[in-house]
């Protein structure tokens, strides 16, 4: 067990290593030095006290987002909703927060709830779709997204239009917003906010969750083998309701730490790409929950780094993104890493017998097609 | 000596096992020759290798002489192989004619000449008996005639040897004189059979010769006739085995389990369960006899809760469960050993110990408000796998996946019996295991019916139900047809029962 | 009434087009037995590739060079689907994923080597498709008007498409073994068919279809590569399941969604519809596809392998 873990973190690091190849090779393909830029990326997101401190609140939402990927991945469903879910925490997050002259001890929890609120709403609603009709989650998911998109599109300028612009809010006031002065201030004015302290305690409470807890129990009983659970007596439709819940409520948290903490107003129009990275931070983090940690914070070096790089050499920031999903890739097919590992394993221990196995011992059906 | 098919010195690994160990078969033209092991011998493996499914590691084929090498399907199809898989490999939502041309497909132009093909196919439909309608849908024919297009496939190929594996085990007894009858007709127009088995009476009957395997290696080649089933089952297991139960009378007392007048829906919202109504009593076990896909896989589900209850009632010594949730009734006292020990009975990705508490996990002393205590669960798990002798390689703590077919089956038998249960429902629950696990768990349902404990024994091996039953229930399309003494029955009256024939001859 | 349906009818159909073609080619892949959800990004890389030659040769090619970059879009949709049939026919991957991948890596990488090839990320086209009348059917009433009159040529090519995939998956002997392998690939197997290689060629067919509509989408109503195309693959998903996984079924979906996407981007400028607010005609399809999902989940007619890696090893 132990060496089974030990062998999927190197397979990980594996990833990312075949990940930041593909970009040095972009970089070189298209005239750039790679070690000049790698040089510059990392720079960007390390130099300073203030950079760190940017770093970390990049890497806030990406923590909740790829918890709450993760989240569902253990229950047997994909979440490829939370950019809906966050947009939806975040319109939450700003309509409470645009709305109400509270004092901030009041307000901010206030805005913070709704955030998590809006996001499990929107979660539970695949969810429910799943247990109750069989409707495929991913596809429900996606639109999903599109609908909160396009409400997010028309209710910011409809009611809480910003003073110069048609396309964002009004500024969120510091009583609603996560950012705090003397943390800005430890950071020498950076975006660090209190969303950091939400996910690292999201972090810990996901851990407990999954490994000493009954529902931790039920819900990974679902999502490896549904039919097995339900012979138990688990009700699994209830563990795929709560699961997506936990998973919107999540990524709903990961909506306030951006719109209300990282940022100050929200814009429309935009899909905010942490959605989508969420699915990689958390494969990279193997879907455990400090994996999905330090997942998180790595790619949240690459996207704070990236505008520097790309003011100091020629290369397009979108160098990051390009990195960050090409790990996905190789994250994906890390079976082609494993078997080249088994080979070498097994050439070494030839002699090991490893008990006789049922040659049916399939894996139990997770993510299966969309019908 | 004219051999069709020669392997000789067969040798073929998977990653940990020898599957093949220098293995020899050699099929003579016009016989039926058997090939006999337990399951997971390699009989399989040895036959996919002849049909270009794997490539062996070491080892010649013989096609009439000539040697060969099959690397795929085509291949072996070219030199007259075919073969007749355990399950068949038909899609659903084709016709029988589209089955049947898949792969070489006579065309007209540019596209699928199917009215030749049909009219081809039934030609061949008739000069066999094989009675198969070209333009019928998969999904909507028996499972006799599914494995007829089977054969069929086959002789459209122009097959000379014809490898069936384990034909028997989705028919009724009239069914497989049935079948008996074609493979006579088939050897008669010249064909060589190659019988895939370890069902002696099967090989009595229609083999005659029988090359029998063990643990991958090859134990002999016998000539059926002059060879008791005592002897080949012998050589087949590697020691003397007795195929009857050790178990002494029943001593029936109360009813436990009551069901009156069921009906329940299947799969295809139509009725898989009309009226169904049968008694079990605490001290025996009630063997339920029937081909698959009679209303078994409905009755268990509807008694474990898994499936909604259309119409009648469900007591559980005399308290009425209908309504009841799976959790209720496992709570109640009804445990299950399933049908499917990877689908429903375990979760391969959780450890043995995670697995053992799959149905007392949320009661103490294994939890206490929502937190598990994981040394109890431990500890558990360890007392449990020694009482029921589960073998794994890293002890509680190693993966479900990891265990051998009988292990994981032995660990299911342990956390049901633990959980002391009323009545245990146990549905094939040998199936594809060894002989010495076979032994095992059969004796370990005795033993819960000698606790006084009720047993109801749901399998397709018709044996298994003559064994271990004393009273034998009897389903045939969703009806009971009737209930007998498992002593004042036999093999014919029960398989004339199972197609649906009542005692006294009415239908 | 009828003039604002007669002027909204070209620009739906137009809308149409790459929605059908994306979803034809998510047919070929999911009929085989593999779920793409990487459609999107499949687009995107046909939208660029088409904006990056037509670009280049307009200049010495006035016309043809619009084709060229049509052809160039199939081919690159083509060859980078193959990372996701590598993914997940010879790798056994998890499809879902791997098709995750590739929309991000395709969005990524295109819009990285825009920015690097002309600075904004942004590449445009100068001249887009002609629109034709089509001699002597226009003249028909009606129908004329509707289906005849300010054509693209790629609608014609779409619609020869879709026929011809009609043809090819129900008349001819590479669609039942196409259709097997989405079926029951161990049947396929068992009758010789090299259950991996359909697999691959129908992943590849998606891809330069998916390739296809997104250079469409260019020469038609964008006429410049911008990065994205709105998440019409994943609609082109939603149309496959509208459609229940049959062509003319898909061609049904996708003018539904064309039509109402179309109303939706017009009502501005259209006094009936302005009454109705936006959020609800922008919604409309979303919510529309969710209640088909409830309503077909019932009863539906997936291919029964989709979605499931095959492993020759296990039987």
């Amino acid at each position: 067990m132990k060496l089974k873990l030990e062998k999927n973190y190197l397979l990980a690091l594996v990833a990312v290593a075949l990940g930041l190849l593909a970009g040095a090779l972009l970089m070189a393909v298209t005239g750039n030095n790679p070690f000049e830029g790698y040089y510059y990326l990392f720079r960007g997101g390390l130099m300073s006290v203030q950079r760190i401190g940017d770093t970390l609140a990049t890497a806030t939402p990406l923590i909740l987002t790829g918890l709450s990927v993760a989240f569902a991945f253990k229950t047997g469903l994909f979440n490829i909703g939370a950019p809906g879910q966050m947009l939806i925490g975040g319109l939450c997050a700003t309509a409470v927060g645009l709305s109400f002259a509270w004092p901030k001890p009041v307000l901010l929890p206030a805005v913070v709830i709704a955030a998590i609120l809006g996001g499990a709403l929107w979660g539970i609603v695949p969810g429910w779709l799943k247990a109750r009709f069989n409707v495929h989650e991913v596809v429900s998911s996606i639109m999903m997204n599109w609908i909160a998109y396009w409400a997010v599109y028309y209710i910011i300028p409809g009611y809480f239009k910003g003073q110069y612009l048609e396309t964002e809010s009004k500024k969120i006031p510091m009583a609603a917003s996560l950012k705090m002065d003397w943390f800005t201030n430890l950071f020498n004015g950076s975006y660090i906010n209190m969303g950091f302290f939400l996910a690292l305690f999201a972090v810990i409470l996901m851990a407990f969750i999954l490994n000493k807890t009954t529902l931790g129990y039920e819900l990974k009983a679902v999502g490896f083998n549904r039919h097995a659970a339900e012979s138990a007596g688990i009700v699994a439709n209830r563990g795929i309701v709560l699961s997506m819940m936990i998973a919107g409520a999540l990524a709903g948290l990961a909506g306030a730490a951006y719109y209300v903490g990282y940022a100050s107003s929200m814009q429309i129009g935009v899909s905010p790409s942490q959605g989508f990275d969420g699915i990689a931070v958390s494969l990279l983090g193997l879907n455990s929950p400090w994996g999905v940690f330090a997942a998180a914070i790595f790619f949240g070096v690459l996207q704070s780094g990236k505008g520097f790089m790309n003011a100091m050499t020629s290369i397009p920031p979108e160098i990051a993104d390009t990195i960050i999903a090409t790990i996905i890739y190789f994250a994906a097919t890390n079976i082609l890493i494993e078997r080249a590992w088994e080979r070498i394993y097994r050439r070494k221990e030839k002699k090991h017998d490893r008990p006789e196995q049922d040659t049916n011992n399939s894996k139990a059906d997770q993510v299966g097609g969309l019908n | 000596m004219d051999y069709v098919v020669e392997m000789l010195n067969i040798r073929k690994e998977f990653p940990g096992i020898v599957a093949n160990d220098d293995i020899t078969v050699q099929l003579k033209r016009g016989e039926v020759l058997a090939l006999l092991g337990e399951n997971g011998a390699g009989k399989s493996t040895l036959m996919s290798i002849l049909f270009g499914l794997y490539q062996s590691d070491g080892g010649t084929i013989k096609v009439r002489g000539e040697e060969v090498k099959i690397s795929d399907p085509n291949i072996a199809n070219d030199l007259g192989i075919g073969m007749v898989h355990q399950h068949f490999k038909l899609v659903e939502n084709f016709t029988i004619t589209e089955n049947i041309i898949l792969g070489m497909e006579p065309r007209k132009g540019l596209v699928v000449d199917i009215q030749s093909a049909s009219r081809r196919i039934r030609e061949l439909s008739e000069k066999y008996g094989l009675n198969v309608d070209p333009f019928a849908k998969i999904e909507d024919v028996s499972v006799g005639m599914q494995q007829r297009v089977e054969i069929m496939k086959m002789l459209y190929r122009d097959a000379e040897v014809l490898i069936f594996d384990e034909p028997t085990s989705v028919l009724t007894p009239q069914e497989i004189q049935e079948l008996m009858k074609i493979m006579r007709n088939l050897i008669h127009e010249g064909k060589s059979i190659i019988l895939i088995t370890h069902k002696l009476k099967e090989i009595k009957a229609i083999a005659d010769r029988c090359t029998v395997i063990r643990r991958g290696k090859l134990i002999g080649t016998v000539d059926v006739a002059s060879t008791s089933e005592a002897k080949m089952a012998e050589m087949m297991v590697g020691r003397e085995v007795s195929f009857s139960v050790d178990k002494g009378p029943a001593r029936p007392g109360e009813v436990i389990l009551r069901i009156e007048d069921l009906t329940v829906l299947n799969n295809r919202k139509v009725k898989g369960l009309k009226g169904f109504s049968l008694e079990v009593h605490a001290g025996e076990i009630v063997g339920l006899a029937g081909v698959e896909g009679n209303g078994q896989v409905e009755l268990v589900e509807a008694l474990t809760g898994l499936r909604k209850i259309e119409s009648g009632k469900v007591f559980l010594k005399n308290k009425n469960i209908t309504e009841y949730s799976v959790l209720d009734r496992i709570q109640s006292g009804i445990a299950s050993i399933p049908e499917d020990r990877h689908k429903h009975g375990l979760i391969l990705d959780f450890t043995v110990e995670d697995n053992l508490v799959l149905k007392s996990f949320h009661q103490e002393p294994y939890s206490k408000n929502g937190l598990l205590n994981r040394e109890v669960i431990h500890q558990h798990a360890e007392k449990l796998m020694e009482d029921f002798d589960v073998r794994a390689g890293e002890g509680s703590a190693s993966l479900a996946r990891s265990l051998s077919g009988g292990n994981q089956q032995k660990a299911i038998v342990g956390r049901e019996i633990d959980l002391n249960p009323e009545l245990l429902i146990a549905v094939q629950p040998t199936r594809g295991l060894d002989v010495g696990a076979i032994e095992y768990i059969h004796k370990r349902i005795v033993e819960q019916r000698d606790r006084g404990k009720a047993v109801l024994l749901i399998s397709l091996e018709l044996d298994e139900i003559l064994d271990l039953s004393d009273r034998i229930a009897v389903i045939n399309n969703g009806e009971l047809i009737d209930t007998v003494d498992a002593t004042q029955t036999n093999e014919n009256e029960v398989g004339l029962m199972m197609a649906g024939i009542k005692r006294g001859g009415h239908r | 009434m009828w003039n604002i349906i007669a002027q909204i009818f070209p620009y739906a159909i137009a809308y149409t087009i790459p929605l059908l073609l994306t979803a034809l080619g998510g047919l070929y892949s999911e009929r085989s037995g593999v779920v793409n959800i990487g459609l999107e990004g499949l687009m995107v890389v046909g939208f660029f590739a088409g904006a990056l030659v037509t670009s280049q040769l307009e200049t010495f090619l006035p016309g043809t060079a619009l084709w060229i970059g049509l052809l160039a879009a199939v081919i690159a949709g083509g060859l980078f689907s193959i990372l996701h049939a590598f993914a997940s026919v010879s790798l056994n991957a998890n499809q879902v994923i791997s098709g995750t991948a590739i929309n991000m890596i395709a969005s990524a990488l295109t819009v990285f080597l825009a920015r690097h090839i002309t600075g904004s990320g942004n590449i445009h086209i100068v001249h887009g498709m002609p629109r034709i009348d089509i001699p002597w059917f226009s003249k028909i009433p009606i129908i004329g008007q509707l289906l005849f009159t300010q054509t693209y040529a790629t609608t014609w090519v779409s619609l020869i498409i879709l026929f011809a995939s009609w043809f090819l998956l129900y008349r001819t002997p590479f669609g039942l073994r196409l259709r097997s392998c989405g079926e029951h690939p161990q049947a396929a197997d068992a009758a010789g068919i090299n259950v991996y290689r359909m697999r691959y060629l129908a992943v590849a067919a998606s891809g330069a279809l998916a390739g296809l509509a997104g250079a469409v989408i260019l020469v038609t109503y964008s006429g410049e590569f911008n990065g994205s195309v709105s998440g019409l693959g994943y609609l082109a998903l939603a149309s496959l399941i509208f459609g229940q996984w049959k062509p003319l079924g898909i061609l049904g979906a996708t003018f539904f969604f064309g039509f109402a996407s179309t109303i939706a981007n017009v009502s501005q400028a259209v006094p009936s519809l302005e009454k109705i607010p936006g959020i609800f005609l922008k919604c409309f399809p979303y919510v529309v596809t969710l209640l088909v999902l409830v309503l077909f989940s019932k009863n539906s007619r997936a291919p029964k392998a989709d979605g499931e890696p095959y492993d020759k090893g296990k039987r």
